[in-house]
């Protein structure tokens, strides 16, 4: 399956180099990324293929970094995205 | 790949404007559960409920977690139990076996402790709506309704009748809780066989053995969508108003068929409702209010109700082939922070709310009245909504609480989802002697189709 990854806080050095860190040790692979900082809050959205590992691993990995690195991280199904957005 | 916007914009909806899956109700027949035995069809419906229901819990988390939405409840719907232990006669071993299933599973509310009258009832049923204090007072989780009319079949007067008293009784027996019963407890005219939501959720008896319907809300993200239309003219806000409802719809549907799948049932229906909690932002007076409404209540209320409720029904049915239930907006006053701060300020009024009720998708809902009303002027509320939902070919239904020993400005706390509901006056005018005539009001020119 395929999960989008959001990741908004405050911005500072090093978000992308941690949450793209913990991905390739996790074994899922980034297919696409897209960031910017909108007043002055770092903005990232990922689209992430994880097939070689447990949405749910993924998940609960992902909100341990946030609260590490003290940004809000977010992995959800692909699919709620679509048939939200496409008819 | 969606764009970055769409993304965010979900995420928003979902962790500002409390977009969630109300709820998961597994809808189960109970028919090959019926026997002359009191004991055996209560262990028997205990038994299904558990086999078939076991796992909701679970799948409704793991869902949650995978798609990030929040699902709030987890619930069951019944065959009428009015129907189930008709041939025993032990309703209340039905009501506790229900009860123990539901906490067994750990689900929220289950739905069901019901009975179809709307024409006339026999012996059994009266038998069981005479039990209704009891079982809703003895149990936690136990919800019931009643059908008193209906287009086709006009106003059973004399269930209506009855209703006053069974509900004053609830009330009585709840009374250390405010009268809490009152809030398990539905009339309905044109009561909807595959509803999700509670307290009025029930299997009719021609759904089949088992399916999940799901009900899905988000006041708070149509509140959003308008706020960003301030001078927009109606055309246009109805615009908005169906797309954030077809964006709403689809997430709902996505996990209803997913959580269905997983259960191994059909899927059922997906219920569009905006079916506000006391939360700030998550409140449908706040959308009304939003369209230019100093307050909800003032004049123009029951026009901005029911353009929202037309413009969420078509986005829903746009968005999804499965659209059934009630799907509209919701009036739960007490549940609606936006709606008990007009009701505390005397602007939204019981005779506003009837007027309503004929434009949104249900009823009077989860009002409460001073606790000396007399059983007939709730019967009479009772019938005044079930005149406006046979006339209009719609569902209304009504969930009144005489809230013991308060008095108009009191109010009375219900705690959770419930909310908190400021005591609203009545008339005080009798009604006694319409009600006593009982009867049934004949069914309108409009109900001979064939």
């Amino acid at each position: 399956m395929k999960a989008v990854v959001t990741v908004i806080g405050k911005d500072k050095t090093g978000i992308i180099a941690s949450v793209t860190g913990e991905l390739h040790k996790l074994g899922a692979n980034v297919e696409d990324i897209s960031q910017t900082i909108l007043q002055e809050y770092f903005v990232m959205t990922m689209l992430v293929s994880c097939r070689s590992v447990e949405f749910e691993k993924l998940s609960n990995a992902l909100s341990e970094l946030a609260k590490k690195v003290g940004v809000d991280i977010k992995a959800m199904h692909e699919d709620l995205f679509n048939v939200m957005h496409r008819i | 790949m969606v764009s970055k916007n769409e993304i965010l914009q979900t995420v928003q909806m979902i962790s500002e404007q409390h977009l969630d899956i109300r709820t998961l109700t597994l809808s189960l027949g109970l028919f090959d559960c019926i026997s002359t035995d009191k004991k055996k069809t209560a262990d028997m419906v205990y038994d299904k409920i558990c086999r078939l229901g076991g796992n909701l819990v679970s799948v409704g988390e793991a869902l949650s977690r995978e798609y990030g939405v929040p699902i709030v409840n987890k619930r069951i719907a019944v065959t009428p139990i009015a129907m189930i232990g008709a041939s025993s006669g032990g309703y209340i071993e039905l009501a506790k076996a229900l009860d123990k299933s539901a906490k067994e599973i750990g689900i929220d509310f289950i739905g069901g402790y019901s009975a179809l009258v709307q024409k006339d009832f026999c012996e059994k049923e009266k038998q069981f709506l005479l039990s209704i204090p009891e079982a809703l007072s003895s149990t936690n989780k136990v919800c019931g309704s009643v059908a008193v009319a209906s287009t086709r079949a006009g106003i059973n007067m004399d269930a209506v009748a009855l209703m006053g008293d069974i509900i004053k009784d609830l009330a009585k027996k709840t009374a250390k809780d405010g009268g809490i019963g009152c809030a398990k407890l539905v009339v309905f005219c044109n009561a909807v066989e595959d509803n999700p939501f509670m307290a009025g959720a029930f299997t009719g008896v021609g759904e089949g053995d088992a399916a999940l319907n799901v009900g899905v809300s988000g006041p708070g993200v149509v509140e959003k969508a308008v706020k960003a239309y301030p001078s927009a003219d109606f055309a246009t806000l109805a615009e908005v108003i169906k797309k954030t409802a077809f964006k709403i719809t689809r997430a709902g549907e996505l996990i209803g068929r997913q959580a269905a799948k997983r259960l191994g049932v059909k899927f059922g229906i997906l219920d569009l409702s905006l079916a506000p909690t006391p939360l700030e932002g998550d409140s449908v007076a706040s959308i009304l209010e939003e369209f230019g409404l100093e307050r909800v209540g003032t004049h123009g209320t029951t026009a901005a109700l029911a353009m929202l409720n037309d413009a969420v029904k078509k986005g829903g049915i746009m968005a999804s082939g499965s659209c059934g239930g009630l799907s509209g907006a919701f009036i739960p006053v007490s549940e609606d922070a936006g709606m008990i701060r007009s009701a505390k300020e005397g602007i939204l009024t019981i005779d506003k709310l009837e007027a309503m009720t004929s434009v949104c998708s249900v009823g009077l809902d989860m009002i409460a009245v001073p606790g000396d009303t007399p059983a007939s002027t709730i019967s009479a509320i009772i019938a005044d909504e079930c005149a406006i939902g046979m006339i209009n070919n719609k569902t209304t239904a009504v969930r009144i609480i005489p809230a013991p020993n308060k008095e108009v400005g009191d109010e009375v706390e219900f705690g959770g989802l419930l909310g908190t509901a400021p005591i609203m006056s009545v008339h005080k005018s009798s009604s006694e002697k319409f009600i006593k005539r009982g009867g049934r009001i004949p069914a309108p020119c409009h109900s001979y189709k064939n």
